[in-house]
């Protein structure tokens, strides 16, 4: 036992004195994401042996923490490029000025819904809808149809039914909130709230408990929840023993989901730029898009990339989201979020 | 006694320089060590903070003070602090006399198991809560089995109830630990001779025994209350959106709304109220704390005899295990049962034994990049803690002997409160300040894994300190200048006289600097290298997706993390220091 403690210090210190003495060898290129990232292998391998280059991965916590540090990082810059800034962040990023731009030459194949940043700084890779998720056999038992609008959540056979994350602390919170402000508009969406409250909806601050633990699915109260559009062929994929039907399934009616689309950008300061650039129209390359649905469950904007067949079985994509702009957002994110609060909380 | 006297007033003036340069060399260490990795990367952080504060400093604090919302959240810090802090104390304290007093089989067995929550994700432990006490936990299911109830009786989601249990549930291991310890080596002839001259129990326990445990009590108390005071996960997930702490408000100011002057003129606030507290305990810890007479285990502790005494540790070992090992058996429970009825089965049909989750960690089903096996994910976890109870202990030792060999040196007691504040103050403002702060180094540690085992020491060396301060103080000076008169070197008496003494405190700072590493405390406040993953983010990661399989796999994991800290717990406790035996 004695000797055992030594041991161990003497690994330890080996460990972290060999990250520190690391040999020049291949180029190094930066990527700084959020904690959710994932790719394939071999994807990320074909990248590195074509540009013989090596790609340093740094998750920086959820997005707002990632882009928070991206930005405080200044001149300094932590990594060569960022991915994963979505909508609900971008003009932060931009006001802030963290990116350089680069027209790359695949953007022209990608549709102009998705560019949200004329001047290139930030180029869109992929997008995701938050959606209401409900359980199906819970529907089934009780023969109730699941909801088509958002104003059907204020029917009365859906009283105490619904659960949402707080926009304040969570993504999907706030995005589903924006959904609400998208459709109503800014001067009704509060009143819609309050009716949701008189219709018991329950509030749960984190995705992670509303799904397993307040959804009806993993053995809460709550058939209908906000959660992702591709939540249901998670569930297949996932799925303890193997099924052919997902278990639950996302309302995509018009209007009731919110699109996340996460961008990637050069960091100002990078002495990597032409490797950074190489590896921006990677990411827009259909190699790397058709790999996505299956490590992230986001969607490509390149229309050339063809979907697994989970997908193209068990995905259902909204043809119609609310919308709101990144701008508008920027500008009234704490308004929105307060008013919110003092209606649904207080 | 009059000898002794001579001999320290002549040797004073010398003698007092040699101690005076001695003492500012034992703080060399800590206190490069913390002006590198807190201080710095602390006034970083505000003074850009406070740069964009468009009506200069004042502004943010203006604002701060001035908010009703505000003001109420700093009020909810404090009060659930101290209700936590004396609901956990008044758990724990039974517990700590049993564990301290009585041998009995299994004693170290319930020992490492009530230290296991300590380093569960709280993701998980709401899961176990939710399994025990949710509208379809056991509970709720068995009191509607036995009153035929329609609806469960029982809520205790997003209630205060669900708080104060989990951060029972937590630290509690805190007061068994450092109470325990101490008490174990409180020579138990003193409250025997109370009773003897008819004292009853109640005033010895009253005026002998209580405030000769008063330096250890108070400083579990202030441990236990400034992780309550700087509480995030348990408020965020068991609270719900009903209940925020500073360090919630923290969070959501700097990351949600990237309000940095306002985040930083709440992370000066709760850092003053934590440097208040602690400065009121270190007058306190150095007017209560006095030598005593210090005893092995092995004389002070007893069998189990007697029907009272049996019925007494079957109450209390029954308290502490509904409330801290409950949980942690409904996890390993569900690792092992089947999740969800298949598609038209009945619910009790289909629920059963399975080690699925348990055999699919080995397998990276979509070729991910960032896969590690479970064995790699243990093997980086344990390296991590190896690192910062090797590196607390260098640097914790030094510090809590020169606080305990001169306590009225101006240096120690300008440091003592300092070195208190790394647990006091804000994971999110601090893992933000790294940003800001350490690329300028000479090394840009920013993204190092080096800063792992770091981070994980700024929060383990004030528990080191902690527990080893009071042993060290402990020890009757008389000890030391005897020994030194009968001619030992300052070497001998180290090793003879100081380390069988603190040897058990070791034992004790080294498990917490353990536990403190493997529950990643502050951990959220480094950047992770995705190649390096630790037990706690892969158990997140499964948490992260929707899926059964995913869900399992982190209660696989969870249950894993359990027996690594269970096991590493025992295995310190087997440590024997310099051979001095069971101290």
């Amino acid at each position: 036992m004695k000797r055992f403690f030594p041991l161990t210090l003497a690994v330890a210190l080996l460990a972290t004195g060999c990250a520190l003495l690391e040999p020049p060898g291949p180029r190094v290129l930066t990527v700084m994401t959020h904690d959710s990232f994932s790719a394939s292998d071999e994807v990320i391998a074909a990248f590195e042996a074509q540009y013989d280059a090596e790609i340093q991965f740094l998750k920086s916590g959820d997005t707002g923490t990632a882009v928070n540090r991206a930005i405080l990082a200044g001149d300094n810059p932590l990594a060569d490029v960022f991915y994963g800034v979505d909508n609900t962040f971008l003009s932060r990023a931009l006001e802030e000025d963290i990116f350089e731009p680069y027209a790359s030459p695949l953007l022209d194949e990608i549709p102009d819904a998705f560019k949200l940043d004329p001047e290139n700084r930030a180029l869109p890779v992929d997008y995701g809808d938050v959606c209401l998720n409900y359980d199906v056999a819970y529907f089934e038992t009780h023969g109730l149809q699941p909801p088509q609008s958002l104003e059907d959540l204020l029917d009365d056979a859906y009283r105490g039914l619904l659960a949402v994350e707080n926009p304040a602390t969570s993504s999907p919170g706030l995005a589903f909130l924006f959904t609400t402000i998208g459709h109503f508009g800014e001067d009704r969406y509060l009143d819609f709230w309050a009716a949701l409250v008189e219709n018991d909806v329950l509030v749960v601050n984190d995705w992670e408990t509303t799904y397993y633990a307040e959804f009806t699915r993993y053995g809460g109260t709550r058939p209908i929840i906000v959660s992702y559009g591709s939540s249901p062929p998670f569930e297949v994929v996932f799925a303890e023993n193997p099924i052919d039907e997902p278990p639950t399934a996302a309302v995509i009616a018009d209007d009731t989901c919110f699109r996340q689309i996460e961008f990637v950008g050069i960091l100002k300061g990078t002495r990597n730029r032409r490797l950074a650039e190489a590896w921006v129209d990677f990411m827009l390359s259909t190699t790397f898009q058709e790999d996505l649905p299956l490590q992230m469950y986001v969607f490509p904007v390149n229309p050339q990339a063809q979907l697994d067949p989970i997908f193209t079985d068990y995905l259902a994509i909204p043809d119609h989201p609310a919308f709101v702009s990144p701008a508008a957002i920027a500008e009234n994110r704490e308004s929105w979020i307060e008013a919110w609060t003092e209606t649904v909380l207080r | 006694m009059t000898g002794i006297k001579k001999i320290r007033l002549k040797s004073s003036g010398a003698g007092s320089r040699r101690s005076n340069l001695l003492l500012l060399l034992l703080w060399l260490g800590p206190i490069l060590f913390l002006s590198l990795f807190f201080f710095y990367p602390l006034v970083s952080i505000l003074r850009t903070s406070f740069a964009r504060a468009e009506g200069g400093v004042l502004s943010p604090f203006i604002e701060v003070l001035g908010s009703a919302s505000h003001r109420s959240v700093l009020w909810f810090t404090i009060w659930q602090a101290l209700l936590s802090t004396l609901l956990t104390l008044i758990v724990g304290l039974p517990g700590a006399y049993l564990l301290a007093r009585f041998k009995f089989r299994g004693r170290s067995l319930l020992q490492a198991l009530t230290g296991i929550p300590f380093v569960m994700p709280t993701l998980v432990v709401a899961a176990a809560f939710n399994a025990l006490l949710g509208p379809h936990g056991w509970l709720n299911l068995g009191l509607m089995e036995l009153f035929g109830l329609a609806a469960p009786p029982i809520r205790i989601t997003n209630t205060l109830t669900a708080i104060l249990l989990a951060h029972i549930f937590y630290n509690t291991t805190i007061v068994l630990r450092m109470v325990g310890d101490f008490w174990s080596h409180l020579d138990p002839r003193l409250s025997g001779a109370s009773q003897v001259l008819g004292a009853n129990r109640w005033r010895t326990l009253w005026h002998i025994t209580l405030p000769m445990l008063m330096p250890a009590i108070i400083t579990a108390a202030l441990l236990v209350f400034i992780f309550d005071f700087t509480s995030f996960g348990v408020i965020l997930i068991l609270g719900g959106p009903g209940f925020a702490t500073l360090e919630v408000e923290i969070f959501y100011q700097a990351i949600s709304l990237f309000n940095l002057p306002v985040a930083a003129a709440l992370s000066v606030l709760q850092l003053t109220c934590n440097l208040a507290l602690t400065m009121a305990y270190s007058r306190l810890a150095s007017r209560l704390s006095r030598p005593l007479e210090v005893r092995p285990r092995t004389y002070t502790q007893r069998r189990l005899t007697g029907s009272t005494t049996r019925w007494m540790a079957a109450i209390i070992i029954a308290v502490l295990l509904v409330l801290l090992i409950a949980p942690l058996a409904a996890l390993a429970t569900r690792s092992v049962t089947r999740l969800q009825p298949e598609r038209g089965q009945q619910e009790a049909a289909s629920r059963g034994l399975t080690f699925d989750f348990y055999r699919q960690l080995g397998v990276n089903p979509q070729q991910s990049l960032f896969y590690v096996k479970p064995t790699t994910a243990i093997g980086i976890s344990l390296t991590y803690a190896a690192a910062t109870v090797v590196l607390a202990l260098l640097l914790g030792l030094p510090a809590s002997w020169a606080l305990a060999r001169d306590r009225q040196a101006l240096v120690s007691r300008l440091l003592d409160p300092l070195l208190m504040l790394p647990l006091g103050t804000s994971a999110v403002t601090l893992g933000l300040g790294f940003v800001v702060a350490l690329g300028e180094l000479p090394i840009d540690l920013r993204a190092s894994p080096l800063l792992i085992p770091i981070a994980h020491t700024l929060v383990a060396f004030p528990f080191v300190v902690r527990s080893l301060t009071p042993a060290l103080r402990s020890i009757r000076p008389r000890l030391r200048q005897a020994a030194a008169m009968l001619g030992a070197s300052p070497r001998r008496t180290v090793r003879h006289i100081d380390l069988p003494l603190v040897g058990r405190a070791v034992l004790v700072a080294a498990t917490f600097a353990f536990s403190i590493s493997l529950g990643e405390f502050g951990a959220t406040a480094v950047i992770s290298r995705p190649e390096y993953p630790t037990v706690p983010v892969m158990i997140y990661r499964f948490l992260s997706q929707p899926g059964a399989m995913n869900y399992g796999q982190a209660l696989a994991l969870s249950t894993i993390l359990m027996l690594v800290c269970g096991g590493g717990m025992l295995a310190i406790e087997r440590f024997r220091i310099a051979d001095v035996g069971e101290f």
